[in-house]
């Protein structure tokens, strides 16, 4: 029972919102204590599990060809791109987004798509751009961070609940590995697949419909702020953005 | 045969160059902490390969585990910072992106291209270590895009994508060390016996001879589970052992893919709640720069909490 004081370590800590690090690194080393490892076996499991857990990082390699690329301009040319996309609003585009990342993923297809790969450098700015095209002014800092966590939301969504419909991914082969070897079975990776379908079914509806209803609560707040005060005054509306806002 | 042992050598020595950007730039006023923090997170990488499970020549673990308290340690207490980003002006940006146009694009599109081709084409080649062909193509497909984005911009420096990349870095700071500190503490937990523990007292407080109650059970618990663990992989199989197998499965008769693919997914809705599962949670915050860490878990909980409402009634309907 006592090991579990180490769990209750990390959820105290996020809680608080105490320096993430160092709470994992406290509750490790706690429960480690808890768990009657001598202070040797802890760091050798510190070591080991770290050592195994590399592949987690690996999406650092990407940094250096998305930070060139952003210097040149690939997010303001991303802003461009969804100007001639016609009237694509935020949550249209983000939920066209979702059903991509979704679809790519269920062929296994899941490298696709990252916060690192097209987050940051495409998705978010596209979004962004929208927003602010649909209500004809800059987003106020509160607004933007929603849509840039939006736009991170899609991608996650759409990952979990596409992969699981392809056969050869990790969590569909853990649960035929451990079935088959723990209890003598032979289950298909195909059978499993089958039963992620109606998930990502309904994963799609309900995120897809979260993300369309963003555009009304961008509009709502939009107006709010505005009404405020504290917004740049739009630009001089256009006939296109008012057709668009009456919509 | 190419080995992803190559690419994680490939990363410790990125890290080990920006590392001396980084204590090079006097404009951070804790540069040469940082530089600390990165080199030694850099060195961490080769000497894994001597760590890891399956290495074909061992070194001890300890050393690593060192390394890694030093790392918490450095990171924990804020001994990393951050200089004045080298780069663009938003002026000059716009003027290149006007000049380059879509071509910019080219590069961005060329890391999963060569991701995929290597996924799936040269799988099954012999080109690439067993099981592996997703990392090393993305790790390919990365410096197919370096050459690719510095003929598409006419950079000549390499030094310019290392810097680029190195601001990044900095940006995001020690969120970038979370996900693999949270698979260290997900091991210690399995060693120190936490799974098993949450598993007994599930048992404990699970009624007798009742399906609907089970079902819930089964998928509230992967879900909680998994928020604590910050990866439904922990969960799955204490929460299998405990009630999806012996109850679900052998008990009441239910359709075993059905049980087990659904209870999985269940499993997922936590992922997208939990700060644990930084990889997915915290590091898309930072990477965009975002004031609230928070702020993608914010947008996914409520998806969340409606998909385990969806796992649960369509293994109470369907798996029986």
């Amino acid at each position: 029972m006592i090991v579990l004081l180490g769990v209750l370590v990390v959820i105290l800590g996020f809680v608080t919102r105490r320096n993430p690090v160092l709470v994992v690194g406290v509750a490790g080393i706690a429960t480690g204590l808890l768990g009657k490892m001598n202070p040797q076996e802890i760091l050798a499991a510190f070591g080991k599990a770290f050592a195994d857990s590399r592949s987690v990082t690996v999406f650092a390699i990407v940094l250096p060809v998305i930070g060139l690329l952003e210097r040149y301009g690939l997010r303001e040319q991303a802003r461009t791109l969804i100007g001639k996309l016609g009237r694509l609003s935020a949550g249209r585009f983000l939920t066209v987004y979702l059903l991509v990342r979704q679809v790519t993923a269920a062929f296994g297809l899941n490298n696709l798509g990252g916060p690192a790969q097209t987050v940051r450098p495409l998705v978010a700015p596209m979004a962004e751009a929208a927003a602010e095209r649909t209500a004809g002014a800059k987003l106020p800092e509160k607004l933007r961070e929603k849509v840039r966590s939006y736009s991170a939301s899609a991608d996650t969504v759409g990952l979990f609940f596409g992969e699981d419909c392809f056969i050869a991914i990790g969590s569909i082969l853990l649960i035929t590995g451990f079935v088959n070897s723990t209890y003598h079975q032979e289950l298909e990776p195909t059978q499993l697949a089958l039963w992620a379908v109606p998930l990502a079914v309904c994963a799609f509806v309900i995120h897809g419909a979260r993300l369309l209803l963003l555009d009304k609560k961008l509009e709502r707040e939009m107006a709010l702020a505005a009404a405020e005060n504290d917004l740049p005054l739009p630009q001089q509306p256009s006939g296109q953005s008012r057709e668009e806002s009456a919509k | 045969m190419i080995k992803v042992e190559w690419l994680y050598w490939l990363i410790g020595l990125v890290f080990v160059v920006m590392a001396v950007q980084m204590a090079m730039d006097r404009t951070n006023p804790k540069r040469w902490t940082s530089a600390a923090f990165w080199g030694l997170l850099g060195l961490t990488f080769p000497y894994g390969t001597g760590v890891a499970t399956g290495a074909t020549w061992t070194l001890p673990a300890e050393p690593l585990g060192v390394a890694v308290l030093a790392l918490i340690v450095l990171a924990g207490f804020n001994f990393i910072g951050k200089g004045v980003p080298v780069t663009t002006t938003g002026e000059q940006r716009e003027a290149s992106a006007a000049r380059l146009g879509n071509k910019l694009f080219v590069p961005a599109l060329t890391i999963p291209l060569v991701a995929i081709v290597c996924a799936s084409f040269l799988d099954e080649s012999g080109l690439f270590e067993t099981g592996k062909a997703t990392l090393i193509g993305l790790g390919l497909g990365c410096i197919a895009a370096l050459v690719v984005g510095m003929l598409v911009t006419g950079e000549r420096k390499v030094s310019v994508p290392v810097h680029s990349g190195r601001s990044m870095l900095e940006a995001m700071g020690s969120a970038l060390l979370l996900p693999q500190l949270l698979s260290v503490l997900g091991s210690i937990f399995a060693v120190a016996g936490v799974g098993t523990q949450v598993g007994k007292i599930v048992n404990g407080v699970l009624p007798d001879n009742s399906k609907y109650l089970a079902v819930i059970a089964y998928c509230v618990g992967m879900f909680l589970f998994t928020v604590i663990m910050g990866n439904a992989f922990a969960a799955f199989p204490v929460m299998t052992a405990a009630i999806g197998w012996p109850v679900l499965i052998q008990q009441m008769h239910g359709n075993e893919p059905a049980i087990l693919a659904i209870g999985m997914l269940a499993g997922f809705s936590g992922t997208l709640c939990t700060p644990m599962a930084a990889n997915f949670n915290i590091v898309p915050a930072s990477l965009l720069e975002l004031k609230d860490q928070y702020g993608p878990i914010k947008a996914q909980a409520p998806t969340a909490l409606a998909l385990l409402g969806c796992s649960t009634v369509i293994m109470a309907l369907f798996a029986f």
